[in-house]
């Protein structure tokens, strides 16, 4: 905590800055407000109190501050009824386990009757952040200052704009040193002199992060009244031209983003149908239970991670889902083995009486589900490695755990496909389908083989609910969530081609994504739905029909 | 006129009209209990079991009218719900129209969620609906036409099996997408519920109620007899044959898709009628009526009790909901394990359904009987498999 | 093969069996009797069953206590399975056929729509315990959740302050329903008449289940990079939430720069996500968890205990129905009868010091005063406190911002003034 220089130890020149910048000056902090008490007004029960010892203490620049902060930013800072000391906690079992919050100094347990949680919201957050980074600009690590000049983008101040000029002086990386000019420049454009503030806009003229977009749009603004927040007419001219430049370029990029939001969709609408592409593509089962083998997946999903989360280290914690993935496969591929033996084999040569005992072992692994694990939805976490995204020129924002299903969704499809094509167990189950009677005098064990690809395909939707339950919910009802849709797929592709259910999940998910902007969500659908009426129309018997003889029956 | 009446008469043998009759009868005996005897009475029957079988009714029509295209013609088709949605929504909105004043916000133009929407003036598409003379045929109608213009199209290009389940599906689907939308003037999620009255009969009377008992009775028993005269025909006969061998047919020169659009749109007709029926004995008609898993079940009631048989379509329905009410009430936390089981086990064991049982119990008996002659007439057709898929 | 039919007939034989033992063992003499009339399987089973519980729970804690009115109170539950018409059956059969005394019942609106006839024609008594929409004042209804006034418009005031981040903008954000449609109406009229501009209200509707999320959170993202603070107001049902809630922290929207406020995410929602990317977005209810009184350690540790798990959470509308099911019991023992006429005379007036905290009391529209409370998400899954109501704020049954409601008056005070009567008529 000692990585920042003291805060007053500014450049006469950067006051000298602020002066000209006529900020409404911040209280000069009196010399009769100490640390102490500026902390003990953390713990007081009105809002603006809080705020103002916030504020204080980021202008004293003490350094037992930032540790105080940081665990107020976190929630973890509450004050003890004993001697009201500001202490740090955290929750141990029914205990918390107390400790200095500047040095990390241990003070022993309490219970939850001998301290008081001090009240954060996400103002006093904001204006936390904001101290902390503005700290953060003099540290050694370079991330550090990276972040805090991002934090001061988002959150400009005439305070900031003192600091962003004396950090910038000292900074060598260039990159930084080009971010944090556009940082400055987002405060330069609170500035109350006008040409400072053309000076800012000139600066940002390049740029289309949202932070700065939102700070140059607000200069065309008018408020509540009408009038306008920006009162200088030719500011307001440059800024409505910079935002009228941001839009040509932004427009691209929205293009771009849909594509991927179309992508990211049809990827989940393929993970989720591959498995009936087998189930009821390859099969011919109508298999009303393949929600719930992607259900059962989702749910083997969550106890590979509660098993984690008991009895292995947290630092393991992150292995969870790779681990998973092979766990749900066997799961659902042995409840699947089990429904073709049990069940469906007796059903073979009538498909639509398939459709009636599916739906009833759906209702039954439904209610099974909700028995075992209760009928509230149960949480999945993504590990680190799937939370967050990148953002795109502040446009389109690239999220981790979709690209990961769009790419899981690919290999697995790529993976079925290859056996499909190159193993002798590939080889059996198309002879299977496409003739099963010569197959059979071939030397094909075919009651295997239909076991087999019946398993195959309940393990793939297994696989599926490891990817889903990164997305959405975990409840009794999510295969009922995707049993519509994932027969639609299967339909729109072509019953029985991989390559059609690949080319229905994408394009139906690309043409959602290009008409939810402009009709809405629910009408989108809608239109899409009709427009797959439409197709089967045209061509009944989907996008990539078979040929020959297996089509005609 | 006489040969017609004779064609109907024929269309069961003199046992078949007796049972029939005897079954009729036995329904009446359901309002009359309720109404002849005071509460307390161990021959009463509550007014909630006079209604409640009244809505299985109903779903007995709703299944009876899927069986025609599925069980006959080998159209499955997994959107019956949604004629049946389209026909009680159209008594749903003569219902609402009836309310007129006695809504909450006491406005005699619109209904109350139009009113708190703001709506200002009733949407085009409800004119109309404040006269039963033209509301009735709406119910039939509207759902018929979109039946009309669905099948003509899929039927056309020889969309069948499970693609026609599929895109049937999607068109209920869609409407219930479209129906859920408060901009529809539907009333959105909440639907249309409060009935006040019907054709000036209060709803809430046990005689209003016991009415539309009968009226249902009458509308399943019609439904029969023209699905008996229709199924009995050459038509009915072409039909059986499309489901058996489609393109054999083709070849010999029928057209084979206006044999099937004639029976699904037949078919749609008297679901929207057990749709109409259905809305006044329940009390709301909302979307959830289009979801596919609602007609997925009427499916289900089909195959349980007999496919290809228009009895066992009945039966079906009857029994289905018969073991869901009582369950549902039993045990309400395990319910769904029985009536899952249900379904598997109906389809392993009784691949007939119900009558098959039925039939095969029958047959057995009068085997050992030594009599030779078995009554075929009803199960005919339950075992010849579709197509489909 | 092995017979299925075999199968079958034992099966079937276990069935009967089951149904006998099942229906022998209702037939207990003179009780109490209590319906619960919740989903328990089907799409809203999710929030129904902890309901249902809470429902058992009470009444084994009044059963321990000698009953009431020296007779032992039994449930009556039954499965509506989140089908529409089967509620209204249902309702019918536990009111005609069962005999039940009172019902404690539905979570949708659509469900208390459908059952309503059913309780005004066979005069019954419902309590509904969640928060709703407004609009309706039945006499045979309780309505112990929030109306709009005790939930979207003082958690709107509070972010429109300083307090709340001073939001200029502002999101309406909902799932295609009537609760989402009249809250963000009543919302809109609000923000209106504060001076918000028509250009800077965003309204969105979505369909049940909504999960693809991409092309919103983006929306909303550029809505908000407008130039103004900007808030949401989140009225998105159930089973959307947790994909919106993943799409808004993947996507980075902190709550510091767009805070979302939701009035149907409760602690039992969240504990289907992880929160610790949500820190400090906000819900508006009448009670938290995270309450500090003695009734409410009570009731959580009555709670944990009964369903026998120390991680189970409790919510709004399980406080709603502990708050209904107390009153109710009052209610009957002051009228020493559970006549449903007497209780409901007895119902108005009627006084809870609730687990938030605060004493909570029915009024003759036949809703509740509650405190507002706004809370925060923490990485707990609970919410923090940061703002509540210092008196109990009274239901409006029927909205003054809707201009055909306002004049509307609800008062079931003797004489009985019903719903579309212009105003009370006191003689």
């Amino acid at each position: 905590m000692r990585h920042f220089y003291n805060y007053f130890s500014r450049p006469a020149s950067v006051f000298l800055l602020l002066l000209a910048m006529a900020a409404p000056l911040q209280a000069a902090p009196s010399e009769a407000v100490s640390f102490e008490t500026a902390a003990a007004g953390l713990a007081s029960s009105s809002y603006s109190d809080r705020m103002e010892a916030i504020k204080t203490l980021g202008a004293l620049g003490d350094p037992r501050a930032p540790g105080l902060l940081g665990s107020m930013l976190e929630s973890r800072l509450y004050r003890r009824v004993s001697d009201d000391r500001l202490v740090d906690a955290r929750r141990e079992g029914s205990a918390y386990l107390l400790s200095d919050p500047s040095t990390g100094e241990s003070l022993g347990e309490a219970g939850s009757r001998d301290i008081r949680k001090i009240m954060v919201n996400n103002s006093l957050r904001g204006a936390i952040r904001a101290v902390l980074s503005r700290m953060d600009l003099f540290s050694e690590d370079l991330e550090r200052r990276r972040a805090a000049v991002e934090a001061a983008t988002g959150y400009p101040s005439n305070e900031m704009a003192g600091s962003l000029v004396q950090a910038l002086a000292n900074e060598d990386d260039a990159d930084l040193k080009a971010a944090m000019e556009i940082a400055l420049a987002t405060s330069r454009l609170l500035s109350t002199d006008a040409a400072t503030r053309l000076a800012g806009l000139e600066t940002l003229s390049e740029t289309t992060s949202s932070e700065v977009r939102s700070m140059v749009s607000r200069l065309t603004e008018t408020d509540a009244d009408g009038e306008f927040y920006e009162p200088d007419p030719r500011v307001r001219g440059v800024a409505a031209g910079i935002m009228a430049n941001m839009e040509t370029r932004m427009r691209m990029l929205e293009n771009v983003g849909k594509l991927y939001q179309g992508l990211s969709l049809g990827s989940v609408l393929l993970i989720a149908a591959v498995g009936l592409a087998i189930t009821f593509g390859v099969m011919g089962v109508i298999n009303m239970a393949h929600g719930e083998m992607i259900m059962l997946g989702a749910y083997s999903t969550f106890v590979v991670q509660e098993l984690f989360r008991d009895y292995l280290p947290a630092d393991l914690f992150y292995l969870y889902l790779p681990v998973a993935v092979p766990v749900a496969f066997l799961v659902t591929g042995l409840v699947g083995i089990a429904l073709e033996r049990g069940i469906i084999r007796f059903l073979y040569g009538r498909p639509l009486e398939t459709l009636l005992a599916t739906w009833g072992v759906s209702l039954v692994l439904q209610q099974a589900v909700r028995t075992v694990f209760g009928a509230p939805n149960r949480a999945v976490e993504n590990p680190f490695w799937m939370t967050g995204g990148f953002e795109l020129a502040g446009v389109v924002t690239l999220t981790w755990n979709r690209l990961v299903v769009i790419a899981f969704a690919l290999a697995v499809l790529a993976a079925l496909g290859l056996l499909l094509r190159y193993t002798a167990l590939g080889l059996q189950m198309r002879a299977v389908t496409q003739n099963r009677e010569m197959a059979s005098a071939m030397g094909i064990k075919t009651g295997r083989v239909d076991y087999l690809t019946f398993g195959l395909g309940s393990a793939i939707a297994g696989v599926a609910g490891v990817a889903l339950s990164q997305i959405g919910n975990v409840s009794p009802n999510l295969g009922q969530s995707y049993i519509i849709d994932s027969f639609m797929v299967v339909v729109f592709g072509g019953v029985g081609s991989l390559w059609g259910t690949l080319t229905g999940a994408m394009s139906l998910g690309v043409i959602n994504k290009f008409l939810e902007p402009v009709a809405g969500a629910v009408l989108g659908k809608i239109l899409v739905l009709v427009f797959i009426i439409i197709f089967i129309q045209r061509r009944p018997r989907g996008l990539f029909a078979m040929s020959g003889r297996a089509a005609e029956d | 006129m006489n040969w017609q009446a004779n064609r109907l008469v024929s269309v069961m043998d003199r046992r078949g009209w007796a049972r029939f009759g005897g079954l009729l009868a036995l329904a009446c005996l359901v309002p009359a209990l309720n109404l002849a005897f005071e509460d307390g009475s161990v021959l009463h029957l509550s007014g909630y079991t006079v209604t409640l079988l009244g809505k299985y009714l109903c779903y007995a029509l709703l299944a009876l009218s899927l069986d025609l295209v599925w069980g006959y013609a080998g159209a499955l088709s997994l959107g019956h719900g949604a004629f049946f949605a389209l026909g009680g929504y159209s008594m749903g909105m003569y219902l609402m129209r009836q309310i007129g004043t006695r809504g909450v916000y006491g406005n005699a133009l619109l209904p109350d969620f139009m009113v708190f929407l703001d709506w200002k003036e009733l949407p085009w598409y409800w004119l109309g609906f404040d006269h039963f003379w033209f509301a009735l045929p709406m119910m039939m109608l509207v759902p018929g036409l979109l039946a009309l213009v669905f099948g003509w199209f899929a039927f056309r290009s020889r969309v069948s099996g499970v693609y026609f389940a599929i895109i049937t599906q999607a068109m209920t689907y869609a409407l219930l997408l479209a129906f859920f939308r408060n901009d529809m003037g539907f009333g959105g999620n909440n639907g249309m519920t409060d009935f006040k009255e019907l054709a000036g009969m209060d709803l809430q009377l046990a005689t209003t109620r016991a009415g539309l008992y009968m009226a249902s009775l009458l509308a399943l028993a019609g439904g029969y007899l023209v699905s008996r005269v229709v199924v009995s025909s050459k038509l009915g006969r072409v039909a059986t044959g499309i489901r058996d061998a489609e393109s054999r047919l083709r070849f010999l020169g029928y057209r084979v898709e206006n044999f099937k659009l004639f029976l699904f749109v037949l078919s749609a007709m008297m679901a929207g009628l057990a749709g109409a029926l259905y809305v006044p004995q329940v009390g709301i008609i909302n979307p959830g009526e289009f979801s596919p898993a609602n007609s997925i079940e009427v499916a289900i009631w089909v195959a349980v009790g007999g496919r290809g048989t228009l009895y066992g379509a009945i039966a079906g329905a009857l029994a289905v909901n018969g073991f869901k009410t009582v369950l549902t009430g039993l045990m309400p936390n395990a319910w769904l394990f029985f009536l899952g089981s249900l379904f598997v086990v109906v389809t392993l064991a009784m691949p007939g359904g119900l009558v098959g049982v039925v039939a095969s119990l029958r047959s057995r008996r009068e085997k050992r009987r030594a009599v030779s002659r078995v009554d075929t007439s009803e199960v005919a057709g339950e075992q010849g498999d579709t197509q489909d898929g | 093969m092995f017979s299925y039919k075999k199968v079958a007939l034992l099966a079937a034989g276990a069935l009967i069996c089951v149904g006998v033992a099942a229906g022998s063992a209702q037939a207990k003499k003179d009780t109490i009797k209590v319906g619960v009339l919740h989903s328990l399987s089907g799409t809203m089973a999710i929030s129904e069953v902890t309901l249902k519980d809470t429902v058992l729970m009470m009444i084994d804690d009044l059963n321990s206590n000698g009953g009431l009115l020296g007779r032992e109170v039994e449930a009556v539950v039954v499965d509506p399975a989140s089908d529409w018409p089967l509620f209204a059956e249902k309702a019918r059969e536990l009111v005609e056929q069962k005999k039940v005394d009172v019902v404690f019942g539905c979570w949708t609106s659509v469900s208390r729509k459908s059952v309503l006839p059913v309780f005004e024609e066979l005069n019954g008594l419902l309590f509904y315990p969640v928060q709703y929409e407004g609009e309706e004042s039945s006499r045979n209804v309780f309505y112990t959740g929030a109306a709009p006034n005790q939930q979207a418009i003082p958690a709107v005031e509070y972010l429109m302050g300083e307090e709340g981040g001073s939001a200029e903008r502002w999101v309406l954000l909902g799932t295609d329903y009537v609760y989402p449609r009249t809250t963000n109406k009543i919302l809109r009229a609000f923000l209106r008449k504060k001076g918000v501009k028509q250009s800077d209200i965003m309204e969105e509707y979505t369909p049940f289940g909504h999960s693809d999320w991409q092309t919103i959170v983006s929306r909303v993202k550029k809505f908000a990079s407008e130039g103004k603070r900007t808030a949401v107001v989140s009225t998105i049902n159930g089973d959307a939430n947790v994909p919106f809630y993943k799409e808004l922290a993947n996507q980075g929207i902190s709550a510091e720069d767009i805070p979302v406020i939701a009035f149907s995410v409760g602690e039992e929602e969240l504990s289907g996500i992880d929160t610790s990317n949500l820190v400090g977005h906000l819900a508006s209810w009448n009670y938290f968890m995270s309450v500090d009184s003695p009734e409410n350690e009570a009731f959580i540790k009555d709670w944990q205990k009964f369903i026998k798990n120390d991680k189970r959470v409790t919510n709004d509308p399980m406080e709603a129905h502990y708050i209904g099911f107390k009153m109710w019991a009052q209610a009957v023992r002051q009228a020493g009868s559970t006549d449903v006429d007497a209780v409901r005379q007895a119902m108005y007036g009627q006084e809870v010091r609730s687990p938030s905290g605060y004493d909570v009391v029915m009024n003759t529209n036949h809703h509740l005063s509650k405190p507002v409370m706004i809370g925060e998400i923490t990485s707990d899954g609970q919410f923090d406190i940061v703002w509540q109501t210092d008196e109990t704020i009274k239901a409006d049954a029927w909205s003054p911002f809707i201009p055909e409601s306002a004049k509307l008056t609800a008062d079931w005070s003797y004489p009985w003034v019903c719903g579309n009567c212009v105003k009370p008529k006191f003689n």
